[in-house]
Formats: C-alpha cells, structure tokens, sequence
C-alpha cells in the first residue's frame, strides 16, 4: 500500500495531490502540465516538496511534519523514465546490474535470468545503449529497473516516445512483469489506451490536483459529460468478456450485457474479462436497430444526459444497459433533427475497424 | 641537429618533471572543485569561482609574489610546512611544481566543469533511484562520462604548467638544476651575448613538447567517445 499526500509549488503551477495505491498496476492518468512528472519526481525523493507524506506500507518516505526525508537511494523505488536514461558508458549487462550492486542482500528478490526472459532482451547483454533502438531501450530500462528488487515501480509515460508499432510490443511486457513480479507499479500516462489495458486503478491528475480515483470504466466514463478542448480525446471504456472468435472473417466476438461487440484483432482466450476503450468521435447513435448498414456492433442503451454548449457539438451520455456508461459525440443539428432527449431508448453504432488491438485489454 | 647540453637537458627534464607533477597533484582537487561549481549550489559558490580563476586575470608576478609571501620560509604556511614536515618548497623544483599547478588551475578547473555540466543529470537521477549514493553517482556514472573533459583538462593544465614563468621565477627563482625550467633557461640565455643557439634550441623543443601533449590529448579524447559508441 502506497500513500502519497503532497503540496508543492513550482513556480505559478502548484501541485497538491494526495491518493493510494495497492498492489499491481495504478494508473496516475492527465493530460500533459497536470502535475504527473512533479509527483513522480516527490515520490523517486528527486525533488523535496514543501509539506506532504510518502509511505510504502506504512513505512515513511517523507514526512515533513515529522522531518522524514529518505533520499532516493535508500528509497528502493525504481523509475523508468521516457527516454530510458541506460547509463551510455556501460553494456546492457552492467547497466542491468546497476541497481543490484547496491540493493542490500536480503532484498535482491529479483533475479537477472526472469527478467532477461520476461522482457526478452537476452541477445542484448553485450551491446552498448547507443546501439539499441527505441524500444529496446525501454526494455533494458524496465530491466534495470526491476533489477534493484524495488518496493515500487514508477513508470513515467515509458511508451510516450515510442511509434505504435514499438508501444504494441512493449504493453503485453508491461502486463508480463506485473503478473511474474508481483511489484506494485504507478504508471503515468496521458494515452486512455494504455491505462484501460493496464491499470486496474486508475487517479486522474488535473492542474495538480486529484479529481477522481477508481476503476478506468467509472473514472473515465463521467467524462461524457464535459465536450472538452480536445474532442477526440474524449472516450469511455467498457467492461466485456471474450466470447469467441470468428476464424472465417478474423474477427473476435466480446460479450457486453448491451450487446456484441467486434473487434478485428486477435482478443484471447473465451471468457477472459477485458476493457474496451471506445472514442466518442466514433460513436453513431440511432433510434432503431439498424439494418443494411456496415456497422456489426450495436449497444442498447438510454440516454442520461445531453451536454452542448454554443458550439456545433453536443455530447451524449449514455447509459448503456448493464451498467456502463459510454460518451458519444454528435452535431447539435443531428441531436434536434432526431428529437433526442433524456431517457430516449438509443442504439449506440461503433465500427468495427476503430476499434484495435490497443483498445483492449 | 638538437644537440644539447647537460644544463640545458637538466631544464627540459625539470620542466617536465614541475609540470607532471602539478598537474596530476592538483587533479584530484581540480575535479572536485569542478564538480562542486557545476553540480551544488553553495554559499560563497561566487567566491570560490573567482579565486579559481583569479590566477588567469592576476599578473604572474603577483601570483608568485603571494606564493612567496605565504609559501616562503617566513610565510605561514611555508612555515607550516616547514615544522610539521620538514618541507621546504621556496626555491625548490616543488615550489616550481606548486605555482605550475595554481597557474594551471583555472584552465583545468574550467574543461572539466564544463564537461560535468554537460552530463545529464537525468542520469545521475537514474543512478540515485537504483541505490546508488552521491560518491558511487559521481565515481560510476558523472566521472566516467566527464572522463574526455576531464583528460583536456589535465593537457590543458599541463601546458600552462609546462610554459608557466612568471609566477614561477617570482617564487623560486631561476636556479639552474634546482628551479631553473625551459622558459626560465630560454630567458636565461637570451640574456647572454652567445646563447641565440641554445635558447632557439630550447624553443623548438618546447613547441615539440607541447604539439605532443595536444595531439595525446586529442587520441585520448577520440579513444574515450568511441568507446562508447562501440558494441562493448
């Protein structure tokens, strides 16, 4: 158990945060400038907030009513940095090590030869970090990292500077190493992808404050209320099951209590449980179940709410039968010219081809 | 071609001899204070800038003449020196040494801060999270990446030290195989009516002596960048 409470000011931006974190994955999610990377950086002990309280399982960190200050090499968190930061004079191997020349005997929980596996770095050992691409080098600074045998595991937007290709790679590593490790981790991410396939908890970070912390479904679903800056930014996440795939057209079938759902990836095995994350700019709503349409994947639901300002665009909450709730985007003239109002009966339409690989987990 | 004399021989290897020796005596501290100027911040940070760097701007012969005042044999830490360990370094090559190494400082100071400056600190960072404390971050992480700076420093330095005059000869005089180096015995022999030969000789090895140190210093910088751009 993770406890992290901390004011700080730097400079105009002040930063006053304060959530938990329990075992596996918390995702700590915000656009960029909330205050991710500052709170990151309190709990590493890289920067020394004026009043707040860090503890690992109730042993404190900082605690600055109690004068408690532990400086980052005694803390035993590890820190995966965006850009990896592998140490360019040393191999692979030695920067792997790195941590383990100095974590204390009885704490090197983790050994070199899983984690060479897990992350399947084995043909790198010898090279130097200059030699690596980019996503080899985030693999070795996960490596390194999970080699110090940490108390936490602090992962600050690790896929940020990667391509898409790269970020696919690496995902499923991040899932291996919190399932074989058994570390907690905070994940800093302002992608709702990777936090919905990622986290089971997610604390979402706006101008230095905390202003929701749960599941991804419920803490990004009340997002459908607000037609933000960045409209295609907005996007829920359902919860749904494998069903089974269709090897004729490749396409896997997920289970939602408001109806199926087609993905055209590979999904897994039948029955295991994952979150779908759905962009309101790709949502169509439709008063009847269509026919002769393309769109396979149909959501019977209700509406909860209609939210426009001035602008062209309304946002669309709706209630999805079953329980979770889905954003969708529409014009304003489409809202008037359908009559859509609160408590209509809607079928929520989501192609199939926007939805990929990335938007499960 | 060159055809030297014992005495003028006795000048090139003393000159060596005072310029190797302050220069790796005051490497240690070099980096040290290299590091402090580029990495903490500290009260009297400015003041310690300044008095590094004040040999650079300060007349040699006043440098020397404070050497004189303070390392000399009725100055207080010559006098130091002197009873606690018997060193005597007015008019002795150790006193050459010396003022070879406060001359050389402020450029050897200089390359290294700058090449400590220009290691991330990200990294540094990197190596604190992993366990690491402030003497193994600057030992494996900040000194082996200043490591190319840190050797043009230490040329640097040497160079100064091996064509440094004026602090020296204020200090410890131009005595001839005791204190008496390349410039001081090139000054030496101009000042007699037949010594053009030897002092042109002098020259010519002095240039020799210090194109050397600068090529060495270029190889070594290039055979530490490679290093790390190399599978290992």
């Amino acid at each position: 158990m993770i406890e992290v409470a901390l004011t700080q000011r730097l400079g105009a931006f002040a930063l006053d945060v304060g959530f938990t974190a329990g075992a596996g994955i918390t995702a700590l999610f915000g656009p960029s400038g909330a205050g991710k990377s500052a709170t990151i950086a309190a709990i590493a002990g890289l920067s020394r907030p004026a009043r707040g309280r860090i503890a690992i399982d109730g042993t404190a960190l900082l605690d600055t009513e109690k004068r408690v200050f532990v400086p980052k090499h005694r803390r035993r968190i590890g820190l995966v940095f965006q850009d990896s930061h592998l140490f360019p004079h040393l191999s692979v191997r030695h920067n792997l090590l790195f941590g383990r020349w100095f974590s204390p005997r009885d704490a090197r929980g983790i050994a070199l030869a899983p984690v060479i596996a897990a992350l399947g770095i084995g043909h790198l050992l010898g090279r130097r970090p200059a030699t690596l691409s980019g996503g080899e080098r985030q693999r070795v600074a996960i490596g390194r990292a999970l080699l110090s045998s940490p108390r936490l595991l602090l992962l600050d937007e690790p896929l940020a500077a990667l391509d898409r290709e790269r970020r696919l790679e690496i995902l499923p590593l991040i899932e291996r190493v919190r399932d074989e490790f058994g570390v907690p981790m905070i994940y800093v991410s302002h992608a709702m992808e990777e936090v919905a396939r990622l986290a089971a908890d997610v604390a979402m970070i706006e101008n230095g404050r905390i202003v929701g912390q749960g599941t991804p479904s419920a803490v990004f679903g009340p997002q459908a209320a607000s037609v933000g800056e960045d409209r295609f930014a907005s996007a829920s996440v359902l919860n749904a099951t494998v069903a089974g795939e269709d090897d004729a057209y490749g396409l896997t079938e997920l289970r939602h209590p408001a109806g199926r759902i087609w993905l055209a990836e590979r999904g897994g095995a039948p029955g295991r449980a994952v979150r779908v994350v759905v962009h309101a700019t790709d949502v169509t709503l439709a008063l009847a179940r269509p026919q002769q349409m393309s769109v396979r994947t149909a959501l019977s639901g209700t509406i909860a709410a209609i939210t426009a300002g001035g602008g062209p665009l309304a946002s669309i909450a709706i209630a999805l039968d079953g329980g979770d709730r889905l954003a969708a985007l529409a014009t304003r003239k489409a809202v008037a010219e359908l009559g859509l109002k609160t408590g209509d009966a809607v079928f929520a339409l989501i192609k199939t081809v926007a939805l990929d690989e990335r938007m499960i987990g | 071609m060159i055809a030297l004399s014992p005495e003028e021989w006795t000048a090139v290897r003393l000159s060596l001899l005072v310029a190797f020796t302050g220069t790796l005596a005051s490497l240690p501290l070099g980096i040290f204070v290299a590091y402090a100027l580029a990495r903490w911040r500290f009260p009297g940070k400015m003041l310690l800038n300044g008095l590094v760097h004040l040999p650079l701007v300060m007349p040699p012969v006043v440098t020397g003449y404070l050497l004189l005042l303070s390392f000399g044999r009725n100055g207080p830490a010559g006098r130091f020196l002197d009873e606690v360990f018997g060193i005597v370094i007015a008019f002795h090559w150790t006193g050459a040494a010396l003022a070879a190494a406060v001359m050389g400082f402020p450029l050897m100071v200089r390359a290294i801060q700058l090449s400590f400056e220009a290691v991330d600190t990200r990294l540094e960072d990197a190596a604190g999270t992993l366990g690491a404390g402030q003497p193994w971050r600057f030992l494996l992480v900040s000194l082996p990446l200043a490591l190319p700076g840190v050797l043009a420093g230490a040329v640097l330095g040497f160079a100064k030290a091996l064509g440094e005059f004026g602090a020296t000869i204020t200090f410890v005089s131009n005595i001839p195989g005791e204190t008496q180096t390349i410039s001081s015995a090139i000054y030496s022999y101009i000042q007699q009516p037949d010594g053009d030969g030897p002092a042109f000789q002098l020259m010519v090895i002095a240039i020799a002596i210090a194109m050397l140190a600068l090529i060495a210093s270029e190889l070594l910088q290039r055979a530490a960048l490679r290093a790390r751009k190399q599978p290992a």
